[in-house]
């Protein structure tokens, strides 16, 4: 049987603060991704989730627990692993077609290759006509596309999402969501995407980690069992769909409960 | 109808004055220049009247024609001409030289902290220290020659650029360079086409404002044992009391910083034209 495309085991991860207090921000947390599978993680803010995916991008170190990708331990980033930010992270001085082929540079392929592969993102994103913009002309929901087909045009195994859609309104956020079922499905990865909004993990996932408040570890796992392709309109009404939510709601609710139980002295340190 | 309209007309002209000072906000460069041009005028037209009526004495403030009469004489003289270009010619080479060698250590210093910890104190402790206070040691190091004042205005511009650097260095987002790194480069590749590129503006900025500081301290390097250059003439006539020539000086030497100062803002215009997005 083939190795999944991501595995962590045991994974813990501590940070000095200033007082030279330790943070435990993420605990024995052990967790698989098949190829092809799109999973998430929910939890409360500050659990640990932003942690987490760095790790597996290969920005943090662990103090304990190994990561590996497609059964390779990772020790560094590399181009086996796309991440998309919360932040804006386009290059300011490029385009948007250079900005997707900027991620090219070390792929052994040749020059009308690549400008083939940059050309069919920037169709797949829905962003044509806007090939020679600067980030500063796109909207934020333009550049979080950008920010997608960048991750995805050298071919990384996983896909790494930390709260890709967090700052973009309501609206924009919905069809970010569609588009990138839709993306998805030209171009089925392994997909890890972190995320504090219930609704849009039960949306996107084949399966959910909950993590618990500080120190982070995994709760829960559930499975979402609904049928592909996902309209949203027609999902968001759905009784299937309704009941995962209030499910994962009251899950994320205990932990917010929990948290106000921390003495107010203990949250400050 | 024609109240309605009367009432729009005057929304718009009163939002049109109130949009003069809107915060932050835009106005038409037209009157944004002519703003600046008026105002030279009223201190022009301010030395006239104050000189003109006598006011205050010539002695201390000589009238706009004494200036230029000054002007015409050194032209024709060619001291002008000679101190200008002897002056440019140390500020150009001890600015260079200065940003030569501040650009690769700022640039170590805004990415590795073993060397930011290394100099940043020394050079903290080296930047307050005043340019003038370093004549007496300068002559002794490198004589009276052109190399002592090139000596001071690397002092006085080198360890401030140095720090302005590393900032410029560091101001790139760490996102912009963990994304980078997930692409595969290698550090050379992302300090080289991501951090370096991300930093340019802001660098280039740094020289403008370098420069212009290397200009201030023109009279500094040139207070001791120069025979030409525009902070040379100031000196010599404080002595002789000749206040025009003093302001003549003065006006040479803010009018040259000026059009260094333009040259860099209208070549970061032409080379960073994605800051405001146009191709
Ligand atoms: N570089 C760091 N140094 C010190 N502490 C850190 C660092 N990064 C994260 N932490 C701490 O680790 C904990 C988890 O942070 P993390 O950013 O992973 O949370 P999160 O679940 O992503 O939160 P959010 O939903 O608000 O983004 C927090 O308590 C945070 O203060
Ligand atoms: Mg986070």
């Amino acid at each position: 049987m083939d190795s999944p495309a991501l595995e962590i085991s045991q994974l813990s991860i501590k940070f000095k603060s200033n007082n030279q207090k330790e943070i435990t921000a993420v605990e024995n947390v052990s967790l698989n991704i098949n190829s092809n599978e799109f999973v998430s993680i929910i939890g409360p803010s500050g659990c640990g989730k932003s942690t987490l995916l760095r790790a597996a991008a290969g920005l943090e170190r662990p103090q304990f627990g190994k990561i590996r990708v497609d059964g390779h331990i990772v020790t560094h980033p590399g181009a086996d692993r796309g991440m998309v930010f919360q932040t804006y992270t386009l290059f300011p001085w490029l385009t948007t077609y250079e900005n997707i082929l900027f991620s090219l540079k070390k792929s052994p392929l040749s020059t009308p290759e690549k400008e083939a592969l940059v050309n069919h993102y920037i169709q797949m994103i829905g962003l044509e006509g806007f090939e020679n913009a600067y980030p500063n002309q796109l909207s934020g929901g333009m550049r979080q596309r950008v920010a997608i087909a960048r991750a995805l045009v050298y071919q990384p195994k996983i896909l790494l999402m930390d709260e890709p859609f967090g700052a973009l309104d309501a609206q924009t956020r919905m069809s970010m969501q569609e588009l990138l079922l839709d993306v998805w499905d030209q171009q089925r990865l392994a997909v890890l995407f972190v995320t504090h909004d219930v609704e849009e993990a039960v949306i996107l996932s084949d399966r959910i980690y909950v993590m618990s408040n500080r120190p982070g570890r995994i709760k829960t796992m559930i499975d979402v069992e609904l049928p592909r392709p996902r309209g949203l309109i027609d999902l968001e009404s759905s009784p299937a769909f309704l009941s995962y939510k209030r499910n994962l709601l009251d899950l994320i609710r205990q932990e917010s409960n929990f948290y106000q139980k921390i003495p107010l002295s203990e949250k400050i340190a | 109808m024609d109240q309605i309209l009367s009432v729009k007309e005057k929304e718009s002209s009163e939002s049109a004055s109130y949009r003069l000072l809107d915060l932050r906000s835009d106005i038409p460069s037209r009157i944004y220049w002519s703003a600046g041009g008026l105002f030279f005028i009223f201190i022009f037209i301010l030395w006239l009247f104050l000189t003109s009526l006598k006011i205050v004495s010539p002695l201390f403030l000589p009238g706009p024609e004494a200036v230029w009469d000054e002007f015409l004489r050194q032209l024709h003289e060619g001291i002008l001409l000679q101190d200008a270009s002897a002056s440019l010619y140390r500020i150009m080479l001890g600015w260079i030289i200065s940003t030569i060698i501040a650009v690769p250590i700022g640039i170590l210093m805004g990415n590795f902290k073993l060397f930011e910890g290394m100099l940043e104190p020394f050079i903290d402790l080296i930047r307050y220290m005043p340019a003038v206070a370093f004549v007496p040691l300068t002559i002794l190091w490198a004589g009276v020659g052109n190399s002592q004042k090139i000596l001071i205005l690397f002092i006085g511009t080198f360890f401030q650029e140095v720090l302005m650097i590393m900032d410029n260095v560091k101001s790139v987002p760490r996102e912009l360079i963990e994304v980078s790194s997930t692409f595969g480069l290698s550090r050379f590749e992302i300090l080289r086409d991501v951090i370096l590129r991300y930093a340019m503006p802001g660098i280039w900025d740094t020289f403008r404002i370098t420069l212009g500081w290397a200009w201030t301290y023109l009279v500094v390097a040139e207070l001791v044992a120069a025979s030409s250059g525009l902070g040379y003439r100031i000196m010599k006539a404080q002595r002789f009391l000749q206040t025009e020539s003093i302001i003549l000086g003065i006006l040479m030497i803010g009018l040259m910083g000026l059009i260094t100062d333009m040259i860099f803002k209208f070549t970061y215009r032409k080379l960073f034209r994605w800051l405001d997005g146009k191709g």
